[in-house]
């Protein structure tokens, strides 16, 4: 088979197989693993009746929504109602796209389109998702969801400040915004939370440490906002705005938004797999040129730290309180935003101190590319 | 020669697009076929707690809401800047770090002022 056609068929497998046999799958268990989670924290059974302890729950819930009454209320706009839980789902799933889900199998590099400004693709893309929101809640024409959608746009807009800014760190460090850099860096390196790991005695990269856990905190709190979780899950609080911007939702349609959300979490927890805790990567086991169960391992530890953060998100959900909404804009403005500006010329500092400076990764070789990873990310296909 | 990377990104969206109008257009033919139709003035009522509804919900909001986008806007761009200073951070002379310096302290103080005048404030 000739190079283009073999990549151009492997691209489209990897394609098929993320969304259909890796995304589709868990974001359906997302679902019942948080109905179980939350059943053992608050001391309950959860669901228990579908199959054994319950695990064929998913797809008595996908017959449920499918045979539910499809209605359109009439008050509504009918093509803007139609279109939100779509662009609620798709900007949710695509970020996937750019994220290096596994090292190399059969040489094949794991990841769908390494593209050079990957971190700018996952955040303009993920910032599309409140479009879905704020669209749902205006095309319902009613105020419940009219509340929710504005409010979540306020808050969608005022975290991605933070989640913007808190990456920023990162890429004074290494000094290239593609993904698969990123993971690469910090197999040499050691993993963004823990930077002297791959230089012990160096007293600037144990001082690095601090403003990177920062920056992992500012991260991961502002994916939480994000994503509408508790306790930032004001767009949908049950108590005081019914069901938020899908109240008026009902059938498919509202299982679009529900499974949303935790597509979400799904592709929110990836980024924060891949920005600072090592990507594919666990210590002691090598990448997939060793061998192809390498390769699948590699993918394997890459989706268990994924369900390792979702059951965090759960635990979470479950454990904290919501906040009030004047809290939560002030949490957003005045406390993150600056702590994580001023992190900035922490790590900026840090690194002007550093005698000699830390290596730079493939700028060199960004002019010319179009991303499909060669050199360090194993043996090129093409 | 390798195909461009952002074409398997339009074919990724395209199957992206698979997954929620495949459910949809079920649901949809669900309806059209098996489902008996029974419209009426309560099924098509405004959700509003069992309160008749009063007008259009379609209407004026509050500014504060603006207020944040505007704010926002400004400090988006100051990200976008901030990104590829960072990137080349690490062979760049000690005036340009100055400059981005100057830079950012010039909008901090916008949003200083902003938060002066009680634009970040929400409950006032």
């Amino acid at each position: 088979m000739n190079p283009t056609t073999f990549f151009i068929f492997t691209t489209l497998l990897k394609i098929v197989g993320i969304v259909f046999v890796v995304i589709l799958p868990m974001v359906s268990y997302a679902v019942y693993a948080e109905r179980k989670v939350s059943a053992l924290i608050q001391d309950r059974l959860g669901p228990n009746r579908v199959g054994p302890a319950g695990l064929f729950q998913p797809i008595a819930d996908a017959m449920k929504f499918l045979l539910k009454e499809d209605f359109t209320p009439a008050h509504v706009n009918k093509f803007y109602y139609w279109l939100a839980p779509c662009l609620a789902m798709v900007p949710a799933i695509t970020t996937i796209a750019v994220v290096p889900f596994g090292s190399t199998l059969f040489g094949v590099p794991m990841v769908i389109a390494d593209i050079n400004v990957g971190v700018l693709f996952v955040f303009a893309i993920a910032s599309l998702g409140v479009y879905g929101i704020v669209i749902g809640g205006w095309a319902s024409n009613s105020k419940y969801p009219f509340l929710g959608g504005v409010r979540s746009t306020s808050q969608m807009i005022s975290y991605e400040l933070s989640l913007g800014l808190a990456v920023i760190p990162i890429f004074l460090l290494i000094g290239n915004l593609r993904l698969t850099e990123v993971v690469q860096y910090q197999i040499d390196h050691g993993w963004m939370i823990v930077p002297f790991a791959g230089d012990w005695r160096n007293p600037l990269a144990w001082l690095l440490a601090i403003p990177m856990w920062i920056s992992f905190a500012v991260f991961a709190i502002a994916v939480f906002a994000e994503t509408n979780r508790l306790p930032f899950d004001l767009p949908e609080a049950e108590t005081e705005l019914v069901g938020g911007y899908h109240t008026e939702y009902s059938s498919m349609k509202f299982a679009l938004f529900f499974l949303g959300e935790y597509a979400a979490m799904i592709t929110g927890s990836a980024i924060i797999v891949t920005l600072f805790l090592g990507g594919w990567h666990f210590p002691g086991i090598p990448d997939g040129s060793h061998g192809w169960i390498f390769g699948l391992i590699n993918i394997f530890v890459f989706f268990a730290k994924i369900v390792v953060l979702l059951f965090i998100f759960i635990w979470v959900r479950f454990t904290l309180p919501r906040f009030r909404y004047d809290q939560l804009m002030r949490l957003g403005w005045v406390f993150f935003f600056e702590i994580a500006l001023v992190n900035i010329f922490c790590v900026a500092a840090i690194l002007a101190f550093h005698a000699p400076p830390f290596p730079k990764h493939g700028l060199q070789a960004d002019e010319s590319d179009h991303g499909i990873p060669g050199g360090k990310m194993g043996p090129a296909v093409a | 020669m390798t195909p461009n990377p952002y074409l398997f990104i339009i074919v990724f969206v395209g199957v992206a697009l698979v997954f929620p109008v495949i459910p949809l257009g079920l649901a949809w033919l669900w309806r059209r076929f098996f489902q008996p139709s029974k419209p009426g003035m309560e099924k098509n009522a405004t959700y509003e707690c069992g309160v008749e509804s009063l007008g259009d919900a379609q209407i004026q909001f509050r500014s504060q809401y603006y207020l944040y986008a505007i704010i926002f806007l400004i400090f988006d761009v100051e990200a976008i800047f901030l990104v590829p200073f960072a990137v080349a951070f690490t062979g760049l002379p000690v005036g340009a770090f100055i400059a981005i310096l100057i830079f950012l302290l010039l909008l901090l103080e916008g949003l200083i002022w902003a938060w002066g005048k009680g634009c970040l404030n929400w409950a006032k």
